[in-house]
């Protein structure tokens, strides 16, 4: 079908504010030699930062399939991640053994708190994202109690002079840093490819797109689309919607593990916090809107996002000599959830 | 009453279509100052765009405005809102409330238009900070509560009323209107106890008296002899009779109503005997609480193999049957299907047990409007009965199998001739009437038992329309599918039923073989409406 039209429908089927971002994008790649940065080290680092951040954003695709909108709740499932790394290192693992471990504590907390955030949601189907996005405040205040108060004794993460209360950066030195992006690593000239990270994210999206293609993904996409719909055609749309909330949730948790294997560090008390709004700004630079997205929309958004975020301090620093990459940034970032919220009954309709 | 030699409205060649579907022809008819009249037809006739006409209502001008021409006192007038309507003196009460729950009638009436006192602060800020004058309202709004002769408390709140003193509150703020010289009462007894209906007739009459013309739309028949001069009766976009209240009875104007000419008759299906077959579907006591369409006291028995028909008037219940009975509206009493009683309120359930339900509201609940009609048409088969599915890994998988769909999605598009690009459009893009035959599509790979089919032919085109009449008389015939159709067009019932319920009042008024006359369902259409 696409193949019958000519390249404006295809610009237009691109969507202008992608267009505008990877025009900008590209404008950045070319001055790069012009500021004198280092180009393969900026390329290194966006496909660097794609890893680290693509599970994250691969974690909008549930809830918004399912109608739940974006997962403005996504601290919910960082501290269900943290949860997991910072008991996997309590409980004394070590090297890639201690990552598997925080995958496996991570889930049933994933499940637990991201069923109870799901019922939440279902009782105020229509206000999801406002609500999503208080769940997201309370559990990561929650938690700034809980970090200090819970009894964790492991002296690597906990304050040195009274030894309780963890640390808000907690490195993963000899934990699993890079445990991942070690794994089979290419290296092209001075570029570097985290092939592990990558294949992880490349297996959960897989996942999730072989999801999407069964009868329960059908239905959740069925349920997003219409719920009215689905519920004529037999479906149980809170038990559709809850699983979404789930999966949500758990691939949030999974995020934030394979963030941490690559930036190295465990953050706890208000970093979640500053996870959110880069994410779903990504999936919807992606080309995802409020009831709709693919793994495409992912992987593209992330590209976008993260090469945005990479090359603008580098190259507009350089050029005016002032910090104005952390403005761009938050416009842009800020400026596509406006966007793509005030969009929301074009695609309703 | 006046003797005016112009009279107060005149209608001259009234034309409008919705996008080339006409919807009103050549409507004339003249009302004088002080006179009642009385407009009825059946759902769909065209009271309600007319007035909307006479009104001014925005969307009239946004689908392209209207042809001939409205009279006031003789002036020609075009209001291009409802505001320059009020302004000429036409006031209309609504079938919906439009009251502020929390505010007293005296509040609700004078609403926007309250009497001002100046104070100090309004004096340095404007005037949009002046005082209410509480009592040249209350004096104000007991003049229009006089004016219509009926007796409301007049510092009660609204949410406090019973339904009749809201209809009176509403029609008592457009008697405080000075200029009002028409009002319109659009189904304003719809709400009313009989006692409430008899004092707002009598306001009416007293309104009348006073030198207030009403336009008077209701589907009680008898009120509209009882209180009006004149009866116009509209049918299909025209007027078929306007006639002098008192030359007519509630027989002649059902008849009037729902009768078509000897062509249209003559259409009538072949209507066949079920009446040996066994009850595949049994109704008791049904009762579905559906906003709008309440049903109190349904029993129906549904033979295997037949076309069943319910019809009736809007709001009397016909739609809330299905609804029900799908478990789409809470609902109680027994449905037995083939000698196993169903739950209620459970969707899965009935469709489970191959029922399957074709709603009224396509874009709401029959269509998935921004997926491909594959996805529209084989969703239900997939989920409810694992069709179109392919089991992958001993069958933990159940995988989408998109050849199975596009299959069965073109023979579909095939079958009904459902205008389209291809099976990958989006079913928003779809006209009305193809929309409807995907939603029919969508039952028919249900390969249902038993088909519930809510105003198959709502808002769709002519051709459309006997396209999937057609289709669904073949369903049953080839398949041997017993169907139940709802529909508010009783010619096309009878076009396509064997026999045919008629819903009044929440209850089954009667059955009838299609064959029977106009007359006869007119008169069960109007029998219990409340």
């Amino acid at each position: 079908m696409i193949a019958g039209y000519v390249l404006p429908p295809v610009l237009k089927k691109m969507g202008f504010p992608r267009l505008i971002i990877s025009g900008f994008l590209l404008l950045l790649f070319i001055m790069t030699p012009f500021v004198d940065a280092d180009l393969p080290a900026q390329i290194t680092n966006i496909i660097n930062r794609f890893s680290w951040n693509g599970v994250l954003v691969l974690a909008m695709v549930p809830m918004i399939h399912s109608g739940c909108g974006l997962n403005f709740g996504l601290p919910l499932s960082i501290i269900c991640g943290l949860l997991g790394a910072t008991l996997s290192i309590q409980f004394g693992f070590t090297g890639p053994l201690s990552f598997m471990m925080a995958i496996l504590i991570a889930t049933p907390f994933a499940v637990l708190l991201g069923g109870g955030y799901g019922i939440l949601l279902n009782r105020i189907k229509g206000g999801e994202m406002m609500i999503a996005t208080y769940v997201g405040f309370s559990a990561i205040s929650f938690m700034c109690m809980m970090w200090l108060l819970l009894p964790y004794t492991s002296p690597t993460m906990v304050w040195g002079l009274s030894g309780n209360g963890l640390r808000p950066t907690i490195s993963l030195d000899g934990f699993y840093n890079q445990v991942l992006a070690n794994f089979l690593p290419i290296q092209i000239g001075s570029i570097v490819i985290p092939t592990g990270s990558l294949l992880f994210f490349a297996l959960l999206a897989f996942l999730m797109w072989a999801f999407l293609h069964t009868k329960t993904g059908t239905a959740m996409t069925a349920v997003g689309s219409n719920a009215v719909f689905a519920r004529a055609a037999g479906i149980s749309v809170d038990r559709v919607r809850i699983l979404s909330v789930i999966m949500s949730t758990w691939l949030g948790a999974m995020g934030i593990l394979v963030y941490q294997q690559g930036f190295g560090f465990i953050q706890l008390y208000n970093a979640p916090n500053n996870m959110t709004m880069p994410t779903v700004s990504a999936i919807l630079i992606g080309g995802a809107s409020i009831n709709k997205a693919s793994i495409p929309n992912v992987i593209i958004g992330t590209i976008l996002f993260q090469g945005m975020v990479t090359m603008t301090p580098t190259v507009i620093n350089a050029m005016i000599h002032t910090d104005m990459s952390e403005i761009i940034r938050v416009i842009v970032t800020q400026g596509m959830i406006l966007y793509a919220l005030t969009r929301k009954t074009e695609g309703a309709k | 009453m006046t003797n005016n030699s112009t009279p107060l409205l005149q209608m001259q060649n009234i034309k409008k279509d919705f996008f080339g579907n006409q919807v009103l022809t050549d409507i004339n008819f003249t009302l004088g100052a002080g006179q009642v009249l009385g407009l009825c037809g059946e759902n769909g006739a065209g009271k309600s765009t007319l007035m909307k006409i006479l009104f001014g209502m925005d969307v009239i001008r946004e689908t392209g405005g209207y042809s001939g021409d409205v009279l006031l006192d003789g002036q020609k007038i075009q209001f291009n809102t409802p505001f320059d309507a009020l302004e000429a003196g036409i006031g209309m009460v609504h079938q919906e409330f439009s009251l502020i729950p929390g505010f007293t009638a005296t509040e609700n009436i004078l609403l926007n238009r309250e009497p001002q006192k100046k104070n100090f602060v309004s004096e340095i800020f404007g005037e949009r900070l002046n005082t209410l004058d509480y009592k040249e309202m209350d004096r104000r709004s007991a003049a229009a509560i006089e004016k219509m002769g009926v007796k409301i408390d007049a510092d009660m709140t609204v949410n406090n009323m019973p339904v009749g003193h809201k209809q009176f509150t509403e029609i008592a703020r457009e008697l405080s209107k000075d200029q009002l010289k028409l009002l319109i009462l659009d189904e304003p007894t719809a709400v009313l106890t009989e006692r409430e209906a008899e004092a707002l007739l009598a306001s009416i009459r007293s309104m009348a008296a006073k030198g207030i013309s009403v336009i008077f739309i209701t589907h009680r028949l008898h009120e509209i002899l009882s209180v009006c001069d004149q009866v116009v009766v509209m049918r299909d976009g025209y007027v078929v009779r306007d006639v002098p209240a008192q030359e007519t009875s509630v027989s002649d104007i059902t008849k009037w109503m729902v009768g078509r000419d000897i062509k249209g008759s003559a259409a009538v299906a072949e209507s066949r005997d079920h009446v040996d077959a066994k009850t595949i579907l049994s109704i008791q006591h049904l009762w579905v609480d559906m906003p709008g369409e309440i049903v109190r006291d349904v029993n129906l028995d549904v033979k295997e193999g037949e076309i069943l028909g319910i019809g009736g008037l809007a709001g009397q219940g016909k739609l809330g049957i299905p609804n029900g009975v799908m478990g789409l509206y809470e609902a109680g009493g027994t449905v037995t299907f083939a000698g196993k009683e169903i739950p209620l309120n459970n969707p899965r359930q009935c469709l489970n047990e191959s029922l399957a339900f074709v709603s009224e509201d396509r874009r709401e609940v029959g269509l998935l409007l921004d997926e491909s009609l594959e996805w529209n048409v084989a969703f239900p088969a997939m989920q409810i009965q694992e069709k179109f599915l392919k089991k992958l890994l001993g069958g933990c998988v159940k995988w989408r199998d998109e050849k199975a769909i596009h299959g069965v999605t073109q023979k579909y598009i095939d079958a009904l001739q459902i205008k389209c690009t291809s099976s990958k459009q989006k079913a928003k893009e779809l006209s009305g009437g193809n929309q409807q035959k995907v939603c029919l599509a969508k039952a028919f790979a249900l390969e249902p038992k038993f088909l519930f089919v809510s105003e198959p032919t709502r808002g769709i085109d002519v051709g459309a329309k006997t396209l999937v009449l057609d289709a669904l008389k073949q369903f049953n015939r080839d398949s041997g599918v017993t169907i139940v159709m709802i529909s508010s067009e009783l010619e096309e019932l009878r076009q396509t039923c064997d026999r045919i319920a008629i819903i009044s009042g929440g209850q089954v008024a009667g059955i009838l073989p299609a064959a029977a006359s106009s007359e006869e369902f007119g008169m069960l259409m109007v029998s219990q409406v409340k």
